[in-house]
């Protein structure tokens, strides 16, 4: 569905991703893991065209996405922002519901659709016309996903979705993260380095260091990888290949 | 080598004025094509119109209502000096409507207005709301900028308007209150000693006005660097560049429309 061929980017001597290839194929659920600063955000806004690469190809569903209309290609992904990213100015039900607002859905029926999705990632109806400010952090970030399922989008892009949260309820972020990608049977990619979020919600792992993929490969064997990288990474050891920046 | 060193930190220099003169263009004409391309968003402009124009009145109005009134002493004062005291609801009535109203109305809308236009939109960029719209298929331009450009742009010379009408009050206020002028011959001495052209001028500077007041905010907000650091510098840029720019905006249009 989503395939990266040779994908580069630097930030003026800083060279962020060194030329990615990857697939995605159709409703799987990736996990991109990775130290932080290592371009795992970049790589995903690059896809999304929020970050313009400096060469390489991006193809969804076989074509190049700089030939596809952009209202129509940003139509088939949804988003949940590391911080939430909620529009300050817009109560919770419009932020849910802005792209079918934006579509031209009456206001109560969008309104309804909703309070719908807010339930299903477990808010009740009354933080509906709450502004994002009177939530706490985890109800954000459940509001936030609300926003991303909201059009049952075909792709599903999760940046930290559990940064910042306490452990039970970052369980809960992931539970919501790994039901929506079922019921909706979207494409979920997901980066993180929280080693929980990545048990549970990914079918296969990626580990991006140093602007490449050292590491492709299904959840189940990411224990037994063999990759340097990989250990070092998920037992969180300072030493190996790795260079912690202290 | 330190001459082709420097030569060489100048032309850097240079080239980067110029890209920045570019993006800058490239952002205020691509914002205003906006105005021509459905969709539009009619909510965001309501809410645009309000925030600049219906909020701003108490401030533009008190602001009008002291300044009018100490003109009036000072130009009696002044007048004084020569026996001019007479000339105090004309010199009021000119100095309100063609420079103090839209001047004053301008710099207090760049305060006000510029300033949370753009540490709104740069709290939106630091805070990936930005990035959000892009992804919810919305332009940033269109849904930010637009509004706030066509609302400064309609709103402030009505302020301006409602500031000069004030500030002739205020001058009125304490010309008949403690220098002892009488109400009705100093309304008819305004009216009379008006023209159209300095009407037509004061509502054109604030429009101006308001559109560099908008634009200014809208640019360092959508430009603002990391951090709160970022949106206080975002800021304080903005409200400068404002004020700067609508004093010699001002300038501009006074030799337009006055210079002999």
């Amino acid at each position: 569905m989503i395939e990266l061929r040779q994908l580069a980017k630097s930030f003026g001597p800083n060279r962020v991703l060194a030329g990615i290839d990857l697939d995605v194929p159709r409703g799987e659920s990736l996990v991109i893991i990775g130290g932080s600063g290592t371009g795992k955000s970049v790589l995903l806004k690059c896809i999304l065209g929020l970050v313009q690469p400096d060469s390489g190809i991006i193809r969804l569903d076989g074509q190049d996405v700089t030939r596809l209309p952009r209202d129509a290609f940003l139509g088939r992904f949804g988003m949940l922002f590391q911080g939430g990213a909620l529009f300050d100015s817009l109560p919770v039900w419009q932020n849910v519901a802005f792209r079918h607002l934006k579509d031209g859905m009456p206001r109560a029926e969008a309104k309804a659709r909703a309070i719908e999705t807010l339930a299903r990632v477990g808010l009740p109806a009354r933080t509906a016309d709450l502004y994002p400010a009177e939530l706490s952090g985890g109800m954000q970030k459940r509001a936030a996903l609300a926003r991303a399922i909201a059009a049952q989008p075909e792709v599903i892009f999760f940046d930290e979705p559990t940064a910042g949260l306490d452990p039970i309820m970052a369980g809960v972020i992931n539970q919501l993260i790994r039901e929506a990608v079922t019921q909706l049977g979207a494409t979920a990619v997901t980066i993180t380095h929280d080693m929980t979020t990545v048990r549970t919600v990914a079918d296969r792992v990626a580990l991006l260091h140093d602007g490449l993929l050292r590491w492709v490969g299904p959840a189940s064997e990411l224990d037994r990888s063999g990759d340097p990288y990989v250990d070092q990474f998920i037992h969180g050891r300072p030493d190996g290949p790795i260079a912690p920046l202290r | 080598m330190i001459l082709l060193a420097a030569l060489a930190r100048l032309g850097a220099w240079t080239l980067g004025l110029l890209a920045g003169i570019g993006r800058f263009a490239a952002f205020t004409l691509g914002a205003l094509s906006h105005g021509l391309r459905p969709p539009f968003h009619g909510r965001e402009m309501a809410l645009a119109l309000l925030q600049i124009g219906w909020l701003s009145l108490p401030v533009v109005g008190l602001t009008a209502l002291f300044t009018g009134g100490a003109l009036a002493l000072q130009i009696y004062a002044g007048g004084n000096r020569f026996g001019a005291e007479a000339v105090v609801p004309q010199i009021v009535a000119i100095g309100m409507v063609r420079e103090l109203g839209p001047v004053l109305v301008g710099l207090m809308i760049a305060a006000r207005v510029t300033s949370s236009i753009a540490a709104e939109l740069a709290t939106m960029k630091v805070t990936e709301q930005i990035d959000a719209l892009v992804t919810l298929s919305t332009d940033p331009t269109k849904y930010l900028v637009l509004p706030r450009l066509l609302a400064g742009t309609v709103s402030v010379p009505v302020l301006v308007g409602i500031g000069d009408i004030i500030g002739i009050l205020g001058g009125w206020a304490v010309a008949t209150q403690t220098l002892g002028f009488v109400s009705t011959p100093y309304l008819r001495n305004t009216i009379n000693f008006l023209e159209p052209l300095d009407i037509v001028s004061s509502l054109t500077k604030g429009a101006v006005f308001g559109f560099l007041a908008a634009l200014m905010g809208c640019w360092f907000g959508l430009n603002s660097g990391r951090g709160a650091m970022g949106v206080g510098r975002a800021t304080k840029g903005a409200v400068v560049a404002a004020a700067v720019a609508i004093l010699a905006a001002n300038l501009a249009l006074t030799k337009v429309f006055f210079a002999a």
